[in-house]
Parts: C-alpha cells; structure tokens; sequence
C-alpha cells in the first residue's frame, strides 16, 4: 500500500508500544481500547509529537519516520490534521485566523478566503469572527476540525474528538464527520473509548490493549464476538 | 534644585536595561519554561540570587568582575581605552545582570501558563518553533512580558546599592537620581531631595502605567 497509512512502533518506555498497522485512503480506522493502552501516544507519534524507539510511519508513500535509517520529521514538515482532545483552539485568535494559521501552503491573500470557506463546510458560516471563548463546545470542536483540514492532510487524527461535548451536540458531530468523510480522501484514524461511536463512524477497528493490537477487524465483525463485547462493552450477555 | 543630568542617566540606564533584557530574557525564559535541565533549579537560583543577596554583596562582587584586574575589565579597557569600573557602561552590565529575576521570572511563569497542546496545535498546523513563537507564545504571553519589561525600568530606576557600590556617582555617566538624592540628603538640601524623590516616584510610577496600559493587562484568553 502506498497511498495510505503504514505505522509499525516498537517501545518499552515510558509507554508499551508494541504494534503495526495500516489504512487506506478513504477509510477510517478506530482505535479503541482501555485507557493507559497507547492510543493517544499512537497518534502523538504519527503526528510527529513524540518519537518510538524503532519503528516507521509512512503516509502516502513518504516516510515520516525511520528508526533504522534515522529519518525523522518534525510535526510542523508532516501534512498532518490532529483535533486535539481539548480542541487546543489559539485562544488570541478568532475562529477565521485559527483557520487561516494553518493556511501557510496558500498565498496570504487567499487565506482568509479559503478559511472562511473550510468553516462554512463545518456549518460555522456567520461565527468567523468569534474567539473560541465565545463558541460552545459543539463549535470549538468544529473549529478544530476546520483547522486539522486546513493544512490539506494527507492523514487525519481524531483523539477522543467528541469527549469534551455533551450528548446531543456529539450526535450532530456524528453525523457531521459521517458527512465530511464521504469527500475525504485520505485515512482517517478516531481514537475513542466510545465503542458505539467508533463502530457508527470507522469502516475497520483496531483494538489496542496494552500497547498491542489484540483485534483488528471490520467494525461490525467485532460486534458479532462475544469475547470483544466483553472486553470493550463489558457486556456478559 | 533638579539634579536634571542625574534623571537623564537613571532613564537611560533603565531604558537600556529593559531593551537589552527583552530579547536576553525571552531567550532564558523560554529555555527554563519549556526544557527540562539537569541543573535547572542551580540556573534559576543564580538567576534569582539578586533578589535576595544584599546590594553591597552584589556590587562588591559586580565590581571584581568589572575591574580593571578582571578578565572583562582588562579585555574592555584594551579594547575602549578606559576602564569598564565607573563608566556608564560598567554600570549597564552591572544593571543587566541585578535586573534578571526581575526580568525573566515574570517571562518565564508566562510561558509556564500557556497550555502545552496550544504549543503542539501550532506545530501540527504547519508552524515551524519560531512562527510558533511570534503567532502564538509571544502574543498568549505578552502579558507577562509587559510586566517584565516595567519591573526592570521601574527596579532600575529606583536600584541604589549596587549603583553606589559600581558606579562611583560620577556626573553625567553614573550619577543616577536615586545618588543625587542621597547626595542631596547629606548636605541637608532637604528641598532638592524631595524634589527629586517626587520626580523619581512619578517617573517610576508611569513607567509602569504606561507599560501597563499598551498592554491592556488583559488576559487574551478571557477576552
């Protein structure tokens, strides 16, 4: 596979990563497991915030990372969109400049234009000039996403992405990322600890437990096993 | 009445002081926000030494590191033709070094407050660590670097030991208001000397409201 996403991580400390893994352009892959598993520190790695021990990251056909021949990039050089856990919107920053920021691939006369046109396609058309202080949770979320987008990714992380917001406004970002990856072409990896959320939204799941990969399968064959129903659901029935 | 030669040298000290401190301080305060140094309680604690350390400790050891015996001293004086001991820029050096805490503390407990992922989020947009700097640490930590920037003036403004103990007090190149007041309080000229402590304490004053108000002392995230 060439256009996708190829990781394979090896570490001891200070989190166990044992794993390897891959997605395809178009597809979504969850990751899912119990906390402390190795989630976000996958994505913290594919995104260039921290470095694995051995290992590789390729993203449509170029290497991020390389243990063996040294290569490594730093996150600012990845064409990478993350939505952060907590948004981490740029406070100072209206909703527009938080987009345009990541805008730089464009001329600086385009980018207001194009941001302004990133939020519209996240439903915040009339919001531009609001500093995240003043969006709701369900908004700044967007924002989040808009920005991630803005840089054109050739790879979209998603850690925990509806964790912060309340149980309607997650409904609607559902069906919102259920829309917006219809015209993504990219892979796109949701961390969540959501089972449901990850099995309505991902094409594949991962199950990740203790750094390793215990199950990776399709989203609906997971559900089906009665062995996974209980290590994600606790379900004994 | 008005030692005016006296206030041109505090100003100036003070206004060199702060514009040299600002890049030097960033710089150091940066470096212990963000890193996690082996010694770097050891460097905070040099840095935070002159605060606790009495001006005349200060001065004595300022004045062997400027002296004409000293490495720096000799070096200088080679270099300029007169030595670095009693001259205003002996006294500047003197003056950087007793205003680091007051300069980099403030810097560096502002940089300790923005939030990490804010940080990471500028990386992963595509900023490389210096736009990350300028578009989103300076302006998030601004605040914090206003009152940096008026602590030093107004500390500088006001220092008395140190610039007795390095300066030597000489007209138009040492001689700072605070001296000239105290000179003035010798000879019993109790008018003079309370001329100049109004103006000090107005100077100082607006130093800071000034510094203050660009800054707006508003916090961005509130906004």
């Amino acid at each position: 596979m060439t256009d996708g996403l190829v990781v394979r991580l090896r570490q001891r400390r200070p989190v166990d990563l044992d794993l390897e893994l891959a997605c395809a352009s178009g597809r979504v892959l969850g990751v899912v497991g119990p906390s402390g598993a190795g989630k976000t520190t996958l994505l913290r790695f594919i995104a260039g915030l921290g470095r694995a021990d051995e290992g590789s990251i390729r993203v449509a056909g170029e290497t991020w990372f390389d243990s063996v021949s040294g290569v490594w990039r730093p996150p600012h050089r990845r064409a990478v969109g993350l939505v952060f856990q907590e948004h981490a919107l740029f406070p100072h920053l209206t909703a527009l400049d938080n987009v345009a920021l990541a805008l730089k691939r464009l001329p600086a006369r385009a980018r207001r234009e194009e941001a302004a046109r990133l939020l519209a396609r996240v439903h915040l058309a009339g919001l531009e000039q609001r500093r995240p202080s003043a969006l709701s949770g369900g908004q700044r979320q967007r924002v989040a996403i808009a920005r991630a987008l803005a840089r054109d990714p050739a790879v979209l992380l998603l850690d925990e992405p509806f964790s912060a917001v309340d149980r309607r406004t997650r409904a609607s970002l559902h069906r919102q990322l259920a829309e917006l990856r219809q015209s993504l072409d990219i892979p796109v990896v949701l961390v969540s600890h959501d089972i449901e959320e990850v099995v309505r939204l991902a094409d594949e799941v991962a199950v990740l437990d203790r750094g390793c990969i215990v199950r990776h399968a399709r989203a609906d064959e997971l559900l089906a096993d009665a062995d996974m129903r209980r290590l994600l659901l606790g379900d004994d029935g | 009445m008005m030692d005016w030669q006296a206030l041109g040298v505090s100003v100036r000290l003070a206004a060199w002081t702060s514009v040299l401190l600002l890049p030097a301080g960033l710089w150091l305060a940066r470096v212990l926000a963000f890193s996690s140094l082996r010694g770097k309680p050891w460097i905070e604690a040099l840095i935070a030494a002159p605060l606790v350390l009495p001006p005349t400790v200060l001065g004595f050891y300022l004045l062997n590191l400027l002296g004409a015996n000293s490495v720096l001293g000799g070096l200088w004086s080679g270099l300029f033709g007169h030595p670095l001991a009693f001259s205003f820029e002996g006294l500047l050096i003197a003056s950087l070094i007793f205003n680091l805490p007051f300069a980099v503390q403030p810097m560096q407990r502002a940089f300790e407050a923005l939030p990490p992922d804010v940080r990471e989020a500028a990386w992963v947009s595509g900023l490389d660590p210096w736009e990350t700097f300028w578009r989103v640490e300076l302006p998030l930590a601004w605040p914090g670097i206003a009152s940096a920037l008026a602590l030093t003036f107004a500390h500088t403004v006001g220092e008395f030991g140190v610039v007795l103990m390095v300066g030597g007090a000489i007209p138009g190149e040492t001689r700072t208001l605070s001296l000239a007041i105290y000179d003035r309080v010798h000879a019993f000229d109790f008018d003079a000397a309370g001329t100049m402590s109004a103006v000090l304490l107005l100077v100082s004053i607006a130093a800071i409201a000034v510094v203050y108000g660009f800054s707006g002392r508003r916090n961005p995230v509130d906004d």
